[in-house]
């Protein structure tokens, strides 16, 4: 096994915590910290191709990463302020209980 | 593969799990900004040092504290009475498991990655910085646009309602007929 298959892995396996948390847990704060954990695999994915890549001297990867870091925080920050106004509305953050549309 | 990274894999894989199982928020938290910790520890390895402490100045310095001012908010802090999986939990585990088999074989599979050596680079700040300042700076416009943009929406979002009594009033005229039953 090569160094970037194990970086590869590790990735992999953050990814699918992060979606078991997203898909299992009622909390939607939970689910959000899920999704990040998710972000983050694909971030550790970016740096590891970048190390292995034939030409690393151009930091692609690298400043690819550093937009996906914005890119996190603004999601994280809206959607924190989502889950916030939900909880205003309906007293819960479960998301099994915030069901209003459902037929 | 070094002994670093087997035991920042480990400590992040364990931590990332703890995060997703415990019951108390505030612990899921702590758990979560060590996954980010070790994140960051593992960039520091990949010779992205800036990247490394960029992780943590945004994700353990804001995205967790964020998290935990969140789970404050909404009183997430008390232990929850009721079960805190959903009902279908094993189709959750399983599309899981799934996924990572499906991206494991491709990983083992795949031609392209080989063992090639590591050529020890590293590139200084000022690389970084010419790089989004030259080649990148339209990208790094418009992140800046996005944040200003989802920060201010964020805050928007999360505004209390003002108790002003004409808005009040006219909002309860005009949402009569939309109200959410209290008793289903």
């Amino acid at each position: 096994m090569t160094s970037l298959q194990a970086y590869l892995l590790l990735s992999a396996l953050l990814f699918a915590v992060g979606l078991a948390g997203a898909l299992t847990r009622r909390n939607a704060i939970i689910v959000l910290i899920g999704i990040e954990l998710m972000l983050n695999a694909a971030n550790l994915n970016f740096i590891a191709f970048w190390r292995y890549s034939p030409n690393p001297e151009t930091s692609t990867g690298l400043v690819f990463v550093l937009f996906s870091l914005g890119v996190a925080a603004a999601e994280a920050a809206v959607g924190l302020g989502l889950i916030i106004a939900v909880y205003r509305h309906y007293r819960t953050t479960s998301v099994d209980q915030v069901d209003t549309l459902k037929g | 593969m070094t002994a670093s990274f087997v035991l920042l894999s480990l400590l992040i894989i364990s931590s990332a799990i703890v995060a997703m199982t415990l019951r108390n928020l505030v612990h899921c938290a702590l758990a979560l900004s060590l996954t980010f910790a070790g994140l960051a520890g593992v960039y520091l390895e990949l010779n992205a040092q800036f990247i490394g402490f960029a992780q943590i100045l945004i994700y353990i310095g804001a995205v967790a504290i964020l998290v935990v001012f969140a789970i404050l908010l909404t009183r997430g802090s008390e232990s929850p009475t009721q079960q805190v999986f959903s009902t279908s939990w094993v189709w959750g585990v399983a599309v899981a498991l799934a996924v990572f088999g499906v991206i494991a074989s491709v990983i083992f599979s795949s031609r392209l990655i080989s063992g090639q050596a590591l050529q020890a680079t590293q590139p200084s700040v000022r690389q970084i910085g010419d790089a989004l300042m030259t080649r990148f700076v339209l990208p790094l416009q418009v992140l800046g646009l996005l944040l200003t943009a989802a920060l201010i929406g964020g805050v928007i979002i999360a505004l209390k309602d003002k108790p002003d009594a004409e808005i009040t009033e006219a909002a309860q005229t005009t949402s009569q007929g939309f109200s959410r039953p209290e008793t289903k």
